[in-house]
């Protein structure tokens, strides 16, 4: 565990230095009397592909160039350099900031952004300038996700450092917010992460003991996982050799949340770790709501439009469930929610459905992730 | 006034009952139009003396006279040629005596405008009117008369005559008339900056009913040249025009007839024109019948080898002088001015002076604003029936990259021996394919350098921006860089911030 440490630690000099060094590359060129540069990988769609060795999005050999002799490039290579020291002076002083917070701080150096997607913008240059997360960078979003279960951490932030606290002490779930995701793992008894699309299930899972019974880490992911949150996942499967179960609404949208915990997104496609290839997507599967006889409602034209894309998707090629689910969909054109379940009684989901969804899928799951725990 | 004896109507008679067609037609026209003529009367009476004008004008309140009107005393001095005594009865209480019946450029054509201000004034009020004139001799005279209408002949009232000590030389005239000066204001006051604009060598200075000053100072003291009297061009006589000038020639045959009272008619052309016109060249002027009159007039029209009218009758405003004019009423950012080479019209020399002015004083409107000027007079009614106006529609704006919603103002100025007014009322310029082809083409010219200057004056601006954001971000770069890289001493970006001015010396 002391080895863990020292990697975050470690990781927050590596950040430190990245970004000085940037600072320094700027300043030389300036020194020098030359308008300075920067090259940086093309997240244009075209340089963005598919590997399928990672198992997710990366970017192609394609880079793009920003110099401050182009009238065009100036103010974000300005916006860059100020995104660059902000977050070195967060990260720096052991403090974090929000995309918001950013947005606002700028004003202070009349650097003013047009819109908060401009900073945001602004803010993934950085990510792929350097190849850290905005959370490296000590920037996140706003949180809206957490964790429950028997999970012994100890915190790192300033202030903090050395206290631990058990994931369970809380009923409500921890949110998983910078102190969460920077923290080391110290303990567990449980054998595997079950990540719910939805706060009300993972509540309810809560209520059940699933994480008892079950012997697991609970994650809500509040619909889309937010990055950290996918990155979080990659560390409990990594660091703690723990298959992880996602858990979604029987709709196209469901299954593509767990895809994405799985396979990453097109927009992250210049950062590592955020995604979890080894995680299996348990339900509710179009099959079960032909098993189960789910209450559902019919696929509209979005939902049925959202299924055809998927379907070319190169991140549903690599496991037969994805095609086979989505033919599944646009077969019976019906969808489902979790919360479906309940026509059978409140508890059916967790006594019946969670077992066979967890015995179900182990082995698929073992034989994917063998490789990868040592 | 219902006698019903039509034996003989005078001149004055005629015009009493017809003042309409001088303006006349209503209690706040009246004003403007009194006001008008009277200030054009003294501008050319400087003018032909190459003096700078001196204009004081004042009108105020007598009494009221109905529901709507009042009546106002006008008193205008100037410090002109001043008239000979034994001319100053006719010249104010008899209509059509005037000095403008040759040919040369003058603000009036017909020598009535001002007496028919008067003798408006003598119909509304029954007032005499007071003339005071001196030449520069040793007297100065003044007289108080009234015109008797029926007989178009002045009646002297009173005659005063004063030694001149001081060598005063000039006219005022002072009568009272009824009008509606509230109703008139604007266009008088528009009328009076507009005088200005073109006649920036004079003073002109107006005290209203109110006893505000209005009060335009002149630019310059140079004036253009005096326009030197000509003999009427072939092309351009009528008949009755012909007729009197037989009925005055003390020639004894047609060719002395053509050479003595015809411009640019010598004696080469004129024999050849009697040959084409079959009229013997001894043949006395006097002998023509009615018939070989209009015959010879046509001829005159027909023939084609008479030489284009001189244009040293005609006296422009010149580009320098207009410039002055419309610098000192307009105050734009940006003044262009074009005058046009001499051109004809049946006849008639002309010349067309074009100024286009951008920003600055100008305000922006829909539309461009235009002013327009007969003569150095100001035309302020019926903008839209007049050619200019036209013209300056039908132009494709766009290939100028000019909008109507800049702020441009447009000035036409027209002379001419004869300005083709469409109306007695003198208000607006007819439509003739030569004026219209001399107007497009001055206006092209003026539109051509506008665009350059548009196109200057955005490049400018697009460097100036270019230059400002290099000058806001990079020092920004320096110092963030500093602070991330955690050096102390900032970089100097001031050698790249130059690099990047390619107007550096023009702007700072």
């Amino acid at each position: 565990m002391a080895q863990k440490k020292a990697n975050i630690i470690g990781k927050k000099q590596e950040v430190i230095n990245e970004l000085k060094s940037f600072g320094s590359s700027i300043y030389k060129q300036l020194d020098q009397g030359t308008f300075p540069t920067v090259t940086m990988p093309s997240r244009s769609t075209e340089n963005i592909n598919y590997d399928p060795v990672t198992r997710q999005f990366i970017l192609g050999e394609k880079s793009v160039g920003r110099s401050t002799r182009n009238i065009r490039h100036i103010k974000p290579f300005t916006q860059l350099a100020w995104v660059a020291m902000f977050s070195n002076q967060l990260t720096s002083q052991r403090k974090t900031s929000t995309l918001r917070d950013v947005y606002y701080s700028a004003q202070a150096f009349e650097m003013t952004f047009q819109n908060q997607q401009e900073s945001n913008n602004i803010i993934t240059d950085l990510e792929t300038l350097t190849g850290y997360a905005r959370e490296d960078f000590s920037i996140f979003p706003e949180e809206r996700s957490a964790i429950f279960g028997d999970l012994e951490i100890g915190y790192t932030v300033p202030g903090y450092e050395g206290k631990t606290v058990n994931l369970t002490s809380h009923p409500d779930g921890v949110l998983i917010g910078p102190a969460v995701t920077s923290s080391e793992f110290i303990k567990t008894s449980a054998d595997k992460v079950i990540a719910i699309e939805k706060g009300a299930l993972f509540t309810r899972f809560i209520e059940e003991s699933v994480h008892s019974k079950h012997k697991s880490l609970l994650i809500s992911c509040g619909g889309q996982a937010p990055r950290q949150t996918r990155s979080f996942i990659r560390r409990l499967h990594d660091e703690l050799n723990l298959p992880v179960y996602i858990l979604t609404d029987g709709d196209p949208w469901g299954m593509h949340i767990a895809q994405v915990i799985i396979s990453g997104s097109a927009n992250a496609a210049h950062l590592r770790d955020l995604n979890t290839p080894d995680a299996v997507w348990s339900g509710v599967w179009a099959t079960d709501i032909v098993d189960y006889k789910l209450p559902t409602d019919a696929l509209d034209e979005v939902d049925i439009k959202r299924l055809t894309e998927l379907q070319k998707d190169p991140r549903y090629q690599n496991d037969p469930i994805w095609q086979r689910e989505i033919k599944i969909f646009q077969k019976i054109k019906r969808k489902t929610e979790l919360e479906a379940f309940s026509r059978y009684g409140l508890t059916y989901i967790v006594d019946e459905y969670l077992p066979t969804k967890l015995e179900q899928k182990p082995k698929e799951n073992n034989r994917k992730t063998g490789k990868k725990t040592a | 006034m219902s006698q019903a004896s039509f034996e003989e109507m005078s001149a004055a008679d005629f015009f009493y009952r017809n003042r309409d067609i001088a303006g006349l037609s209503n209690p706040s026209r009246s004003i403007f139009v009194a006001i008008r003529e009277a200030v054009e009367n003294s501008l050319d009476a400087a003018e032909s003396q190459k003096i700078p004008p001196d204009v004081y004008v004042r009108l105020s309140f007598e009494s009221e006279a109905t529901k709507d009107t009042q009546v106002y005393k006008l008193r205008v001095e100037d410090n002109g040629s001043g008239i000979p005594p034994r001319f100053i009865p006719s010249a104010f209480g008899q209509v059509l005596y005037g000095s403008k019946y040759k040919l040369k450029q003058a603000r009036g054509t017909f020598g009535l405008g001002g007496k028919m201000a008067v003798l408006y004034g003598q119909i509304t009020t029954h007032q005499p009117v007071l003339v005071t004139s001196s030449t520069g001799q040793e007297k100065i005279y003044s007289f108080k008369l009234m015109i008797d209408i029926q007989r178009n002949k002045p009646i002297i009232l009173d005659r005063k005559v004063l030694i001149n000590k001081a060598n005063w030389h000039g006219t005022i005239i002072e009568f009272t008339l009824e009008g509606d000066y509230l109703r008139a204001m604007p266009k008088i006051i528009e009328y009076f900056k507009q005088t200005a604009m073109v006649n920036p060598y004079a003073n002109l200075t107006f005290v209203d009913p109110k006893g505000r000053l209005y009060k335009f100072k002149r630019a310059t003291t140079k004036m253009p040249d005096p326009p030197k009297e000509t003999m009427p061009h072939p092309y351009g006589v009528d008949v009755e025009l012909l007729q009197r000038l037989m009925q005055i020639t003390e020639c004894t045959t047609m060719s002395g007839f053509l050479r003595q009272h015809f411009h640019r008619v010598g004696d080469i052309t004129a024999q050849k024109f009697l040959e084409f016109a079959k009229l013997p060249a001894n043949k006395s002027p006097k002998k023509l019948t009615h018939e070989e009159i209009v015959r010879f007039m046509q001829n005159l029209k027909n023939y084609k080898d008479f030489l284009p009218p001189d244009a040293n009758c005609l006296s422009p405003l010149g580009e320098e002088l207009l410039k002055a004019g419309v610098m000192k009423e307009l105050q734009p950012e940006y003044l262009v001015v074009h005058q046009r080479k001499p051109s004809t019209y049946e006849g008639h020399p002309f010349i067309i002076e074009m100024a286009m002015a951008y920003g600055g004083g100008i305000p922006k409107r829909d539309n461009f604003i235009i002013y327009r000027f007969a003569n150095k007079i100001p035309l302020l009614y019926d903008e839209a029936s007049d050619v200019a106006y036209r013209v300056i529609s039908s132009m494709n704006w766009k290939r100028y990259k000019v909008h109507a919603d800049m702020p441009i103002a447009i000035v036409v100025h027209i002379c001419s021996t004869k300005v083709p007014y469409k109306t007695v009322g003198k208000e607006f310029i007819s439509d003739r394919p030569e004026i219209r082809r001399e107007e497009a083409n001055a206006i092209r010219e003026v539109a051509r350098q506008i665009q350059h200057f548009l196109a200057r004056k955005e490049h400018v601006h697009n460097e100036k921006k270019r230059v400002s954001i290099f000058s806001k971000y990079l020092p920004k770069i320096a110092e963030f860089s500093t602070m991330l890289a955690g050096e102390t001493k900032k970089p100097d970006v001031e050698k790249l911030i130059k690099s990047v001015q390619k107007y550096g010396s023009e702007e700072s």
